[in-house]
Parts: C-alpha cells; structure tokens; sequence
C-alpha cells in the first residue's frame, strides 16, 4: 500500500461519485412507479403523478419557504449532552456523532430568520433525517430560541413538524420538553404573536402532545401521519388492524385537528397570507392584483 | 328555469307570456309584439314590486327559504378575497353546516363565519341543510377567539333552521357549545357584525349572532322557533305555521321596530335571488359602513357596547 491507493484512488472514486449519483431515481412508495430524482426535486420533493409527498430535510424545507431561498440560520444553543450516559445497543453519544455527520446539524432543529413574501418570519424545522426528528434538550433549547427570535422580531413564528417524539436516550429530561416548549407557545400568544403549525409525515408522540397541537393555525401536508401513539403499537395493544387513512392528515382534519390539508405547492402562499391576516399586514403590491375576484384558492382537500 | 313560489303565481304568468312573446318575435314579424313585449314586461315588474312591496311574514319565511336565495358562499366568493377556510373543533370534528375562517373584506383582513345550508343534494348533505353540531359552533368560537387575539373583525352571516336537533349532538354538548359560542361573540375585542341572508333560526343564529352590529336582509326572518315548530307547540297543529309567523313577530321589519336589529339591507325587487350581485353590492356597502362605524374603538370600549346593547333590549319598549 501506498499513497496512491490510500490517498490518491479514493478521492478519484469519490469524485466520480458525484458525477453519478447513485439514487438517480426514485421509487413512489405509493404506486412502486420509478421517477427520476431530478423531475421530484423540481416538484418540491412530490412524486408527479401520484402526488405522494416524500419526505424533505430541513435545509430544503427553508429554501421552499424564503424567498429567494435565502435565510439568516439563527444561532442555536448548546444544551447539556448525554446527561444520562445513556447506552443501548451503541452509546447515545455514538448516535449522536454519527447523526451529525449524517445531517450536518447539531441536533434535530433548524431555525432560519428570513422573509416570507417579503415580510420578516421565524421558521422553525425539525428535521427527521436527525435520529428520526426526535425532541431532545438540544431541540428543546432550538424550539425555545425560534420562538424568542419571533418575539424580539415581532414576527409570525412557523414550525414544521416532524418527529418520532421524544428522545428516549434522554428520558426524563426529553419528557420535560413537553412542558417547556408550551411555555414558549404561551409567550408567542399572549404576544398576539401568530404561530403556525405546519404537520408534516410523521408527527408523533411528545411532539404532537405538545407544541405541534397547539398552533393557532395547523396545516398538513397530504398523507402525513399524525398521531400520539404510532400505529404499530396501537396495533399491538388493542390486537386489531386500524382502518385505512388512520392517524393521516384527512382523517386529523374529519376529526377536528387539522384546519386545511395544503398541497406542498400551495404551502408558502397559504402559509404567508395567513400570517399576513393575522398580522394584519396590507396585501403585498405584486399579489394584489390576479388575486381579487379570483375563486377562492384550493387549500382544503 | 326560475322556482316560483305558489304565492308568486300571478307574477309567473305574466312572466311566462313575455317569453312567449319573445319566442315568437324571434321568428319574424317583430313590431307589434315587440310592443306587447314591453307593455307585459312592465306590468309584470309592477305586479312583482306590488307583490314583494306587502309580503306577509309567511310568504317572507318562503323568500327566505327560496331554493335559488344565495348562500353564504356566494356571498364569501363575491365579498371576499383570500378566503382561507379553517377546519375543526380540535375536539371532535369539522362541521361543514358552519364555514370559517380568514379573509379580507375589501382588503382589509377579517375572521369570517358563515352558515351554509348548500345549494343542490350533494352539498345539502355535506354542509348539513345549515344545522350545525357541536362541532361547528365549537369552531366558530375557537375561531372568534383567535379573531380576538389578533384584534381581527368578526362577520358572520347567518342563515339556519336552528341547530342540528339529533341524538349524536345533545350527546355531545349541544347547547354548552352554543352557549360557548354566544360567549365568544360578547368576549370579543374585535368589533363583530352580523348579517342574516336568510333564516336566522333560534339558538343556532344568537350563537353566531351576539354582534354589535346585527343587520338583516329585507326578506329575511329571524326567531325563536321556527313558524312550524311553535305552530306544534302552541297550536298542536303544525299546518298553522301561517298564523304563527304573523304572531311571532319574525321579520326584518318588525325585528328593526324593537330595536332587536339594527339595520335592513334592502333587497332588489322580487328578492334577493332575483339580483344575486346587486345584492352582494349592498350587502358589502352595509357591512363596511357598520365596520366604520365601530373603527378606532377600544377592545373594553367593544365589549361595553355589545354588552349593553343587548341589556337593553327589551326595556325600551313601551
């Protein structure tokens, strides 16, 4: 072995690498139809087609919602690591590692400060590519200063919703969240701040028992799961099989949950004239027009 | 195809003769109908005017009722822009005999709430016939208290036989949640109008309809029972709904005398649905001159005036 197989060779490899991804399409977990990755990352990550909504991270979530893609990232604080020297099959802080080389983030949040149809938003994403979205003190903390940004701002508060729950690797200190993350929702209300619920696939356990339901407004995206125990250990408890559409965002807004299930396409406008409403902002110049005696836009499904 | 009521019949035939006139003009021969043509035009308008001009409460109750009347989603198409329905109780359900939301009204945002009784079988049954559950009132009240929170006006726009009378929504708390709702209405900061389009039936109207502001439509009827049910009641005998309507007192007229309502919108001749857009026209100029009215007041200064506005009714009359 020499430096020309150790050093030289690998990075040739990864350079072609990149020139050929290996994921050039995609498989619609609905139909089982291949579409090519290029055509569903043009179309917000929505497989054309069956409209199936995929998954998107953090990073993409913000550059859909600022204009022009660009945000200021608000600076997150540290929260205490591993307070339980917790250890499963591998160490807590393992995962950890390996979650933030995976993301690039250091934890399951991403706030960005920026503008939403040209008015000053904080938007808060969890992120589940990060040890499934789950709600740490380091989340905790990130939901805590997003909602603080928003009132030092003066400015609509946005969340996208994306969560396991909470962390186990953390255990109390995770459940603790729950109650943590309201009072921060309570500030941004009594404010007269609005804050936005955006629910995405999934939503689940101590996120959707806290902060996720208590929007002043809750969007879904189609499909999404959204529930406080995961299907599977509803399934296993009462030994029967659930009904189709269980715990998706239809059946939330039949049952009173959800307000509108908004297609991802039409997410930033619904999304950006509802603050708007709320903050009682004038209608933007350029959006004034086409819209007056227009039909009203389809954002209930 | 126009729906005529039985009480219009003088006016439908004359109607139905001027078309037919018009038909036969249009193969030739124009002249000397084109004369008859207007000559009957205008004697059909005149008997339509005279009609509409002495309306007794029953035939009022059939206008309201009338199956081509606009609803409230013709009016939130035409009234409004960015109309964002929202859904649920974020108890139990959603409940589409209500509809609410946000929108602007001639620009300027407001929470909107509406009764709607559908317009054909498919959304007659979805939205209920306009008799909400529960649920739609629960709404409509977590939505008022969102319109107070960002200081939003509240219109509402009330058109319903009554709440939904069914095992499933006494079992769930039918009337605490009107209750809640007209709660909602009197806690508001925000000033709040009300307009009945159409029937504004008992309960399920004052629960949306606690406003400083009530306005109604020049045909519209608003009570505490429908002219059936106290015709079941009081005369055991539900044909006497006639005589009922007169002696409840339900129409915009009488409602306006005891100082019940605060304004009539007038609505063109031969009612509302024979004018859909004039009377969205109207309808809108009455609820901003309302909205101006109550501009730059202070939330207590609002909650003040509702409350007393209702207190006093009924004191006054002598």
């Amino acid at each position: 072995m020499n430096w020309v197989s150790e050093v030289v060779r690998p990075r040739i490899k990864t350079l072609f690498r990149r020139e050929t991804p290996e994921n050039l399409w995609v498989k619609c977990p609905d139909t089982g139809q291949m579409v090519f990755q290029k055509d569903v990352e043009a179309n917000l990550w929505v497989i054309p087609g069956s409209d199936h909504h995929l998954r998107m991270n953090s990073t993409q979530r913000l550059k859909m919602m600022f204009d022009e893609g660009t945000w200021l990232d608000v600076a997150l604080p540290d929260a205490p690591v591993d307070p339980l020297r917790f250890r499963d099959e591998k160490k807590y802080l393992d995962r950890l590692k390996d979650a933030r080389a995976k993301t690039g983030l250091r934890d399951a949040f991403k706030v960005g400060f920026g503008r939403l149809e040209g008015s000053p938003t904080v938007i808060a994403v969890q992120d589940f590519g990060f040890m499934g979205g789950s709600l740490g003190m380091a989340a905790g903390e990130a939901f805590l200063r997003g909602a603080e940004t928003a009132l030092d701002k003066r400015t609509p508060f946005v969340l996208f919703a994306a969560s396991g729950g909470a962390r186990m690797q953390e255990g109390i200190f995770s459940l603790m969240q729950m109650p943590r993350t309201t009072v921060a929702v309570r500030k941004l209300n009594e404010a007269r701040l609005p804050y936005l619920v955006v629910l995405t696939n999934p939503t689940t356990g101590g996120v959707t028992a806290s902060y996720a339901m208590l929007g002043d407004i809750h969007l879904s995206e189609p499909g999404a799961l959204i529930g406080f125990a995961g299907p599977r250990v509803i399934e296993q408890t009462i030994r029967e099989k659930l009904p189709p559409g269980f715990q998706r965002s239809e059946y939330l807004k039949a049952h009173g949950m959800v307000d509108a299930v908004v297609h991802r396409r039409d997410l930033k406008a619904t999304v950006a004239r509802l603050c708007r409403q709320l903050m009682k902002q004038p209608l933007p110049e350029a959006a004034a027009e086409p819209e007056t005696g227009a039909p009203p836009p389809p954002v209930a499904a | 195809m126009r729906a005529f009521l039985d009480f219009e019949k003088p006016v439908a035939e004359l109607e139905a003769k001027v078309d037919e006139l018009r038909a036969l003009g249009e193969n030739g021969d124009g002249v000397a109908i084109g004369d008859d043509v207007i000559r009957l035009e205008a004697k059909a308008a005149a008997a339509l005017k005279d009609l509409y001009a002495n309306l007794t409460p029953w035939q009022k109750t059939l206008v309201a009722r009338h199956p081509d009347r606009p609803r409230f989603l013709a009016y939130a198409e035409t009234l409004l822009t960015e109309w964002t329905p929202l859904a649920g109780d974020r108890k139990f359900g959603e409940d589409e005999a209500i509809l609410a939301g946000f929108a602007r009204f001639r620009g300027e945002p407001v929470c909107v709430i509406g009764q709607e009784k559908g317009t054909n079988t498919e959304t007659r049954l979805r939205h209920n016939f306009g008799m909400a559950r529960p649920e739609g009132y629960r709404k409509a009240a977590r939505l008022m208290e969102l319109a107070d929170r960002f200081g939003l006006p509240v219109l509402s726009f009330v058109d319903t036989a009554g709440a939904y009378p069914g095992i499933d929504a006494e079992e769930r708390g039918q009337a605490e949640a009107i209750a809640r709702s007209t709660e909602a209405c009197l806690a508001l900061g925000a000033p709040n109008i009300s307009l009945v389009i159409g029937e504004g039936g008992s309960g399920g109207a004052i629960a949306i309809a606690t406003a400083n502001k009530v306005l109604m439509l020049e045909h519209s009827v608003y009570s505490v029972i429908s002219p059936e049910g106290a015709a079941s009641i009081l005369w055991r005998d539900p044909s006497r709904a006639q005589d009922a309507a007169t002696a409840m007192k339900i129409t915009a007229q009488d409602l306006l005398r005891f100082g019940i309502i605060d304004e009539i919108v007038p609505e063109p001749t031969g009612g509302a649905h024979r004018g859909p857009h004039e009377m969205m026209n109207r309808a809108g100029d009455a609820i901003e001159a309302a909205l101006r009215d109550l501009a730059g007041r202070e939330p207590d200064e609002l909650r003040r005036l509702r409350a007393e506005k209702f207190e006093a009714i009924g004191r006054t009359i002598g």
